[in-house]
């Protein structure tokens, strides 16, 4: 009996967190449909306020999915080799180079921010420009596609591979891409998603290197929540977590797979 | 050695970016924290200035108490969530943890709605005592902004370090007659407490360097990243945000590496 | 034992040691001459240097200067594998899983610019050769550990090597299937002929498989020779413990005889001594009559293993003695038996390991 209540307790706890978390997202996504959020649901849903924000906003939209493709596209790029290199040397020196790359991570992004402002803020076309964010976002989010990467190289085994392709005569380029590459793949993949997921929410770098004309969707969403009415925050909200909730999902089922076999 | 030139090339790209585009900027920082009318004890001024004193007290006390809760919460829920199946288990996990991509914006957006002009509790509290309750742009209005950025991270870990426990500990406690309290205790708790620290540091690392949640919530309440934002953009202090810019950063650094130690991977803040 | 003509490079190691980067001493400096065509095994317990050894012959690690290897006289030492042409089987497969079998089979051939339908017919022939006929399509994870040990074989030997170098290849699979595969895995290497370099630390396999063994132990080559040599005429304590069961006797010699505390026993070749070491296997051992035997004992345990016993005998000598007696022999616990053992049996061993 005694267990009973216990179980209970802790359950009815565990729903008042999860209230908590949910209930406020539930609310933001019902009020960017809704006709006015003061008279709640019977005032009507309607698409209005989502169209507004697109009208406004469309364009801040759009650059951050450019941005997180372009983010995406130079951690594969420079992310993916430099793994590889830093699993099969292993040592002292790719350790050390693992520790810089994740510094990233314990500087809060206005720190990194700031450093960057300080350092190209004079270079005046590249600071106008998207690529300045661009910088911030890679940086930013480098540590996790290298690590997604070496992750998946440790549990394939990817040094015996690699050697086994040696012994057959492919030369290192070779190898990388018939053996290496292909056998990474879910760690690109889970990292890919990362990285997209963690550009298109980034907001502290972001607020700080953002001019009026190259602004990101967190960027609006912080506009809209200063100056706009509650429906057209909302509105702004729901189509974020529109674009985010797959993307999570879709991380989710990759680790799950993994963890299944 | 062809291979050894291969390797060296793949490495190429990541280290030009790195160099450039982060060792680069945070030396400057660094540099520039010292160009302050007061030099290089300009990095002591968050120490000395009571102004920047009582901020870093605040941002401190403030990422503290999250912690504390976060922890306690966290291991409440967790552990009954790793220990129990019941329908809708994971639905009910899946909802404490979605908020995990959330940036710091939409956080505080969440926090207006639960407790702002508008917002629910506002409604609730309304009906029942007949007064609306507002503290969204409150400290309470942060904290709770706090907990809700770090409670889906601190669930994960502690749901894991759950999972990883040997059973069979505890069945030999019971063997030997301890009482369910008792085997929490002596058994669980002690076991789970490298998970404590190791998450803790790290809630307590996103909650120093957490921006946009205090940005939305528009509080004139200090906390350490609101002060180096107004310092650099508003005041144009540029050596003393970066000072102190460098001082957060080492900080939550430390806190960091401090969590590392107790979990054997490395870490990430974010919000 | 080996084909009359053998194929395959000669190889030889001069002066070759190894200490990897973090202090460890791998191998200490060895030289080793092995004839083509000739299977040579690697035998010894782990971290005796035996993998390191055939990773230096491969070309995956590079030997301490001024060691040196040569394949039919040339010199290697600085050729990478991808350029040595050797048909390498790791112990752990190292199979793609990101190809088929029939892919894998042919990747080396692929590298080498052998036209498709030219390769088709070359890995048909080695599914052929392997007994994986059915298995082309398969990925790699649908394959038991059998399987895929012969999928690695069939991928090392397709592109016609000149030195197939095994490392541990059937220390993965159970121990049923390993004696089965032993017997496959020898016919097949005296058929391919090859000049072939083996390591296991399973001394069964090493003298079935192999022409010639070279036993290891912390780095150093303690014994080269082939199977009979080695068991026969052990050259160290540690080579004869290491290769089947080993009686170790420390004892005095007088007047031709070893004394012992449970009789004289007659040796060849020595007629006194203060103290020798000697080796006495189980099956050299008779079982008599204590009353007329030089040496006798009481057999403290009977252990039936099916095709024989074996007895174990205290009173002897220090240590129990280790006998095999016939599975017939009826012999019971408590009895006192007498040894006979012929004196070339009692095979000397140096003062040290």
């Amino acid at each position: 009996m005694r267990d009973r209540l216990i179980f209970a307790g802790q359950l009815a706890f565990t729903l008042v967190v999860a209230a908590f978390l949910v209930v406020p997202a539930g609310l933001s996504m019902a009020a960017g449909v809704t006709v006015s959020y003061f008279r709640g649901i019977q005032s009507g849903l309607t698409l209005n306020w989502v169209a507004q924000v697109w009208e406004l906003y469309a364009g801040t939209i759009l650059l951050s999915f450019v941005i997180a493709f372009a983010t995406l596209v130079v951690t594969l790029a420079a992310g993916v080799p430099a793994a590889y290199a830093l699993h099969v040397r292993g040592g002292r020196l790719s350790r050390a180079i693992e520790e810089i790359i994740t510094l990233p991570l314990a500087v809060p992004g206005l720190a990194i921010a700031l450093a960057l402002l300080l350092t190209y803020g004079g270079f005046g076309d590249f600071r106008r420009s998207w690529l300045f964010i661009l910088t911030g976002h890679v940086i930013f989010t480098m540590p996790f596609m290298v690590r997604s990467v070496m992750a998946v190289f440790a549990t394939v085994d990817i040094r015996t591979l690699d050697e086994g392709a040696a012994s057959l005569g492919a030369s290192a380029p070779r190898r990388f891409r018939d053996v290496i590459v292909p056998n990474a793949m879910p760690g690109i993949l889970a990292g890919s998603l990362m990285v997209v997921t963690l550009s298109l929410g980034e907001f502290n770098l972001t607020w700080m290197l953002h001019t009026p004309l190259t602004k990101t969707l967190p960027i609006g969403l912080a506009d809209s929540y200063a100056s706009m009415r509650l429906e057209v925050a909302s509105a702004y909200t729901l189509i974020f977590f529109v674009m985010i909730i797959p993307l999570l999902v879709a991380m989710q089922m990759l680790a799950d797979g993994k963890g299944s076999r | 050695m062809q291979h050894k030139s291969f390797l060296s090339l793949c490495l190429l790209p990541l280290v030009v970016v790195t160099a450039a585009f982060f060792l680069l900027p945070m030396a400057r920082l660094v540099v520039t924290g010292a160009e302050g009318p007061q030099g290089m004890a300009g990095y002591l001024a968050i120490l000395i200035e009571p102004r920047y004193r009582a901020t870093l007290i605040n941002t401190v006390l403030l990422a503290g108490a999250t912690t504390i809760a976060t922890l306690i919460i966290a291991t409440i829920a967790g552990m009954f969530l790793q220990r129990h199946r019941f329908p809708g288990r994971s639905v009910l996990i899946a909802l404490l943890t979605f908020p995990l991509a959330f940036p710091g914006v939409v956080v505080g957006f969440m926090i207006i709605l639960l407790a702002g002009r508008q917002g629910a509790i506002g409604d609730i509290s309304n009906r029942l005592i007949g007064e609306k309750l507002v503290f969204a742009y409150s400290i309470y209005g942060l904290f709770l902004g706090y907990l809700y950025f770090s409670i889906p991270r601190v669930i994960l870990t502690i749901m894991a370090a759950v999972q990883k426990l040997d059973a069979g500990l505890e069945e030999a406690a019971r063997s030997l007659g301890a009482s369910p309290w008792a085997v929490q205790r002596d058994v669980v708790l002690p076991a789970l407490a490298p998970a404590f620290v190791a998450s803790g540091a790290i809630a307590f690392a996103t909650a120093m360097g957490a921006f946009g949640t205090a940005f939305t919530l528009a509080t004139n309440i200090d906390v350490l990243p609101m002060l180096i934002y107004t310092e650099f953009t508003l005041a144009a202090n540029f050596s003393t945000s970066a000072a102190l810019s460098v001082g957060l950063g080492v900080i939550t650094w430390l806190m960091l590496a401090l969590a590392r130690s107790f979990s054997g991977s490395a870490v990430a803040a974010a919000g | 034992m080996s084909n009359a003509v053998g194929h395959g490079a000669s190889v030889r190691i001069d002066s070759c040691g190894k200490t990897f980067a973090d202090g460890t001493r791998a191998l200490e400096r060895a030289s080793l001459d092995i004839a083509r065509g000739e299977t040579m095994v690697l035998l010894g317990p782990s971290g005796c240097g035996k993998t390191t050894m055939l990773r230096i012959i491969a070309g995956l690690e590079v030997p301490d200067a001024p060691g040196l290897v040569l394949f039919d006289g040339e010199d290697m030492t600085s050729v990478p594998i991808e350029r040595r042409n050797v048909g390498m089987v790791f112990q752990s497969y190292a199979l793609f899983p990101n190809m088929s079998v029939a892919d894998n089979i042919g990747y080396g051939l692929k590298i080498r610019g052998v036209p498709g339908a030219e390769r088709a017919k070359r890995i048909a022939e080695l599914v052929e050769l392997t007994n994986i006929s059915g298995l082309e399509k398969r990925r790699i994870d649908q394959l038991s550990g059998g399987q895929r040990q012969r999928v690695a074989l069939a991928r090392a030997v397709a592109i016609r090597p000149k030195i197939l170098l095994l490392d541990e290849p059937l220390t993965a699979l159970d121990a049923a299937l390993r004696e089965r595969l032993r017997g496959e895995l020898n016919r097949l290497l005296r058929a391919l002929g090859i000049t072939t370099i083996y390591v296991t630390h399973d001394q069964a396999e090493a003298m079935e498989l192999g022409d010639r063994i070279v036993v290891m132990s912390k780095g150093r080559i303690a014994q080269i020779g082939a199977p009979r040599d080695i068991y026969f005429a052990p050259t160290s304590r540690f080579v004869a413990e290491f290769i089947g069961a080993a009686n170790i006797v420390e004892a005095p010699i007088a007047d031709g005889h070893m004394v012992l505390p449970g009789g004289r026993q007659p040796v060849d070749g020595i007629t006194d001594a203060s103290q020798v070491i000697a080796m006495i296997r189980p099956e050299t051992i008779a079982v008599v009559d204590a009353a007329s035997a030089g040496v006798a004992g009481v057999v403290v345990q009977v252990s039936f293993v099916g095709d024989r016993q074996r007895l174990t005998v205290s009173g002897v000598s220090d240590k129990p003695i280790m006998v095999d007696a016939p599975n017939t022999l009826s012999v019971r616990i408590g009895e006192r038996v007498g040894l006979s053992i012929a004196p070339k049996a009692v095979r000397l061993l140096p003062a040290d390991n």
